[in-house]
């Protein structure tokens, strides 16, 4: 008994979400496969576009404007500049009020957690009060118990980096956190549920606690910033609490995994994804394929808990991340694409799939599929390796996401291209 | 004219600290300089093996003796650095018998403790062991920290009025005639504890006796001097395996051979080993072969390590030794007894000795030998106490076990915590200050953290070495930015982010020898999270071009 589709998207992260929501807009019945938890939750949930050329010259004011100028092979240069664009603006429908960047063209300096700022085209609406560029004076605030944060050591640091605004970072103690190695989603509860907290001052709500302690240490500044942690379900509510209480902006400063804004934009993918009518199967593998003997696939094998299943749709979209989300896979002696086996270039001695430099040019992070024009990945012998399955995101090779600072803008542009084709196809 | 100190010296390893510990104890004054942190040459590239002696119970009965004996005054006087996890000399079908026989003679004769186990016992003993293996010699091997060891070894000298100044190269030697009187040395960042950014000073440090414990840099010193010292530097490989395969220390039974060994690490297997001369024991080649070798030939032993994860891949060099005229060509015949060269009788120059060849395990034993000597030719009288002394951290080991005190940690943080510290563990751990992990492959907390910081100032390798923080399975991709964070304020922001990066860029140096599976993706994850999250490949505060602020994006219009 097989499972019916016209696209089936393999891959739940940003790149497979945005597939499966463009092929959903042609009118076709679009199902997404997922097996593990998809990487936004270690992602910082800003979206990046570009931020540095492929040979680091950067931050980039405006990213549209510097796409025309990347190489061929480069994700962006495959799916053209106005792809780009549109998948911005697909991206700005879905995520409505969350997300603020869409009204310019240019670039946002954001603070990282490490006290460096860096150049992203979309941010979520609770960083919006903490770009860099806007010249007003910022009070970090820091715990004691959150290690991945040092608020005095990051204010420093963004006044090194110039940033147009003096700042100044204190390290509080978190009302009711009573355990050294709370997880963050400890603290996000605690504000998101108002429980109840003991403070000098007797009992009182989480908000109105975390206000009072940050509130004793404010001085003229007139935006002070927090660690990712303001709430999961309610963050819109925590930080006006917050900023009630002290008058003042308040915004999260991203951070690494386990990242509270890249779940929440999980959440609203998934939301949206449910919308659209996109069916959703989650925890399993794909682990095989049959191919209808003229270069097509057929389907695909999944395993539900031990069942092997086929997967029968018209259009085939790879959204299984790179090297982290395991769509990019490596031994010893060589690197691969685990499912269909498509081909990856690389160098045979592992030994020149890196350079010394930590931060140089690393090959490894340009390690993926080759793809066509319509994002269908290319064999050895530059041809498609199958007339229905494009790839999109991380899968993709070409690029060093990490260092051109546009993981998130290829996953959307290309996810874009990739759904739209696919759903078109699949609908005639 | 008076000296600086009375005794002066160089090498910062177990070597050059177990000399300057016992030479404290006996009373002397001791200065000791090392050019990089503690442990920085052999003594932190090795396997970390606690030898019983069956590895020599059959070529070099001597060294096995030694080792045990040793091996029983380690496990006294530095239980907190030791782990006793057994050892077993193991023979596959392949493996001849004769040899395992005589392996087995030689340790009684040795007087170490030996067993023979049947192939299922020592399965049962090592259940990743290969199925056919034939038997097994028991034997009691161990796991030592040398970093730890080296460390409580510096601290103890200190305590004893010792000066211990770590990045301080030696750049010559202080000759007057045929009398050698002590040494320049450049101190990368001033002396005394190391802060980035501090300018490089250069001093003249003299003394009545100078004691070259530099191993396979001991040439390069000697010739300082015009003394030729003919160390062979020998290079081995050691992988590291992202958790223990096996809890016992996994020995081939063979004649000899390389890729012979797994020892247990604390929360690693390390794999062992190759011997090779290199002409400089500061560049030689580090290449991939080696680390496939290691894992397809002891996956004849212990065949999951074929598709195990490996984190990272370190060489040592072994400063290996032989007097002028034996023309050993290969390494591995060249003994690993150790040598004392005394300069007066060998080159008619007075005022140093050198030490080469030796072993980690006889440390102490080959310290107490040369600190004899020293104090022969310094004319003092007074005897040696490093066998009987605990190291701090090893004092009063069993009221700790006994204590059910965790500091307010979790009971795995505390349990690690513990024994890494010894019995320093309620001096580091007890504490009003909140305390999360900073490291959580190692569950390392800030206490402990801040206690290394305390001993090695700003360098965050000292950090390393002293907590293990860093050195599980993200090796540092998660955990060096909040090491480093734990300097500020007391050094400024600058030099914290110079410390993380050296830092990070160490980590990376051995994490290359294990990029492929999952410890790619991992380096993939660690790229990610600085240079996408944090940007900290393109920092504006470390650009030579300002950022224009004003051109970006400020906010909804």
């Amino acid at each position: 008994m097989a499972i019916e589709d016209d696209v089936l998207v393999i891959g739940g992260g940003l790149a497979g979400a945005t597939a499966a929501l463009t092929a959903a807009e042609e009118g076709v019945q679009v199902r997404l496969v997922t097996h593990k938890q998809s990487t936004l939750r270690h992602a910082s949930g800003l979206i990046d576009v570009l931020g540095y050329t492929p040979a680091g010259e950067g931050p980039i004011v405006d990213p549209f404007e510097a796409l025309a100028d990347l190489p061929e092979g480069h994700p962006y240069e495959r799916v053209g500049t106005e792809a780009v664009r549109e998948a911005l603006s697909f991206f700005d429908e879905i995520a409505g009020d969350a997300y603020s960047g869409g009204h310019t063209a240019s670039n946002a300096l954001v603070p990282t957690h490490g006290g460096t700022v860096k150049p992203t085209a979309r941010y979520p609406v609770s960083t919006a009060a903490g770009l860099a560029s806007v010249p007003e004076d910022t009070l970090l605030v820091g715990f004691e118990t959150l290690t991945d944060f040092d608020a005095p050591l990051a204010a420093s640091h963004l006044e090194a980096a110039g940033a147009p605004f003096s700042a100044r970072g204190v390290t509080l103690t978190f009302p009711g956190i009573v355990r050294d190695d709370a997880k963050i989603n400890r603290y996000a509860h605690l504000l998101d549920h108002e429980e109840t907290v003991q403070t000098g001052a007797g009992e009182t709500s989480a908000r109105e606690a975390l206000a009072a302690t940050v509130d004793a240490h404010l001085k003229d500044e007139s935006r002070v910033g927090f660690p990712a942690i303001l709430g999961d379900d309610h963050a819109a509510d925590v930080r006006a609490d917050l900023e009630d209480a002290l008058g003042v902006d308040v915004f999260e400063v991203p951070m690494g995994p386990p990242s509270l804004p890249g779940m929440r934009l999980e959440d609203m993918l998934y939301d949206a994804l449910g919308d659209a009518g996109v069916r959703v199967t989650s925890g399993v593998p794909v682990i095989d394929y049959e191919t209808d003997g003229n270069g097509a696939i057929e389907h695909v094998v999944v395993d539900r808990h031990g069942q092997e299943v086929p997967y029968r749709a018209e259009q085939y979209v790879l959204a299984t991340g790179g090297l982290v989300g395991k769509g990019v896979r490596s031994e010893r002696e060589r690197v691969f694409e685990p499912i269909f086996d498509c081909h990856i270039p690389h160098a045979a001695e592992r030994y020149d799939w890196f350079v010394e430099d930590v931060f140089g040019e690393q090959p490894y992070a340009r390690f993926g599929l080759v793809p066509d024009r319509e994002l269908r990945p290319l064999g050895e012998d530059d041809d498609p390796e199958f007339s229905n399955l494009r790839a999109v995101g991380g899968v993709l090779g070409g690029y060093d996401y990490a260092a051109e600072k546009s993981g998130a803008g290829v996953s959307l542009a290309t996810g874009y291209v990739a759904g739209e084709r696919a759903g078109t196809e699949a609908s005639r | 004219m008076a000296h600086d100190t009375e005794v002066l010296v160089l090498g910062g390893g177990s070597t050059g600290c177990g000399i300057a510990r016992d030479l404290a104890m006996r009373g002397l004054e001791v200065t000791l300089v090392e050019r990089g942190n503690l442990t920085d040459g052999t003594t932190g590239r090795m396997h970390g093996l606690l030898h019983s002696g069956g590895r020599y119970a059959v070529s070099d009965q001597a060294s096995a003796i030694e080792c045990i004996e040793e091996n029983k005054i380690l496990r006294d006087i530095a239980g907190h650095c030791v782990e006793m996890t057994g050892g077993l000399f193991v023979q596959r079908p392949e493996d001849p018998d004769e040899y395992f026989q005589e392996k087995l003679e030689g340790c009684r004769e040795c007087n170490i403790p030996a067993r023979v186990l049947s192939g299922r016992e020592a399965r049962t003993v090592e259940p990743y062991l290969a199925k056919d293996v034939k038997r097994a010699i028991q034997v009691p091997d161990g796991a030592i920290d040398p970093f730890r060891l080296c460390v409580a070894n510096a601290i103890d000298a200190e305590r004893h009025g010792a000066r211990i100044e770590t990045h301080a190269e030696v750049v010559d030697l202080l000759r007057n005639g045929d009398d050698i009187y002590g040494v320049e040395v450049r101190h990368d960042s001033g002396p005394g504890k190391r802060t980035h950014k501090t300018p490089g000073t250069t001093e003249e440090i003299t003394a009545d006796y100078v004691v070259n414990a530099t191993g396979a840099w001991a040439g390069q010193i000697g010739a300082m001097a015009d003394l030729d010292i003919e160390v062979r530097p020998s290079k081995g490989v050691m992988t590291i395996m992202n958790v223990r395969q096996v809890d016992t220390v996994v020995n081939r039974c063979r004649p000899k051979g390389d890729a012979d060994i797994v020892v247990p690490h604390e929360t690693t297997a390390i794999l062992g080993t190759t011997d090779e001369e290199v002409e400089d024991p500061d560049d030689y080649p580090e290449e991939g072969w080696e680390v496939d070798m290691m894992i397809d030939t002891l996956s004849e032993l212990v065949p999951i390590l074929e598709e195990a994860r490996t984190i990272r891949s370190f060489w040592g060099v072994r400063p290996l030794y032989e007097p002028p005229g034996r023309g050993t060509k290969d390494p591995t015949d060249i003994t690993r007894d150790f040598f004392l060269l005394d300069h007066e009788d060998r080159d008619g120059v007075d005022g140093m000795s050198s030490i080469v060849g030796g072993k980690f395990t006889t440390y102490r034993a080959m310290a107490e030998q040369i600190s004899d000597h020293v104090c022969e030719q310094l004319g003092v009288s007074a005897s040696c106490t490093t066998a009987e002394e605990s190291l701090p951290g090893s004092e009063n080991l069993e009221v700790l076990e006994k204590g059910m005190d965790d500091f307010g940690l979790r009971s795995p943080v505390a349990r690690r915590s513990k024994q890494r510290l010894g019995s320093r563990s309620p001096e580091v751990l007890d504490t009003d200050e909140a305390n999360p992990v900073i490291c959580q492959c190692e569950g390392v907390t800030r206490a402990e953290v801040c206690d290394a910081i305390s001993q090695s100032g700003s360098d965050l390798n000292a950090v390393r070495i002293r907590t293990r923080a860093s050195m599980g399975n993200c090796q540092g991709g998660f955990c060096c930015q909040n090491m480093a964070s734990e300097l500020h304020p007391e050094y400024d922001e600058e030099t914290t982010r110079e410390a993380l990066d050296e830092l990070f860029q160490e980590r990376w140096k051995g994490e290359r020898h294990a990029l492929w599976g999952e410890q790619l993706s991992q380096a993939m994850l660690n790229y990610a999270l600085h240079a996408t999250t944090m940007n900290r490949d393109n920092d504006p505060a470390s650009a030579a071009e300002p950022v224009e602020y004003g051109a970006f994006d400020t906010g909804v219009q």
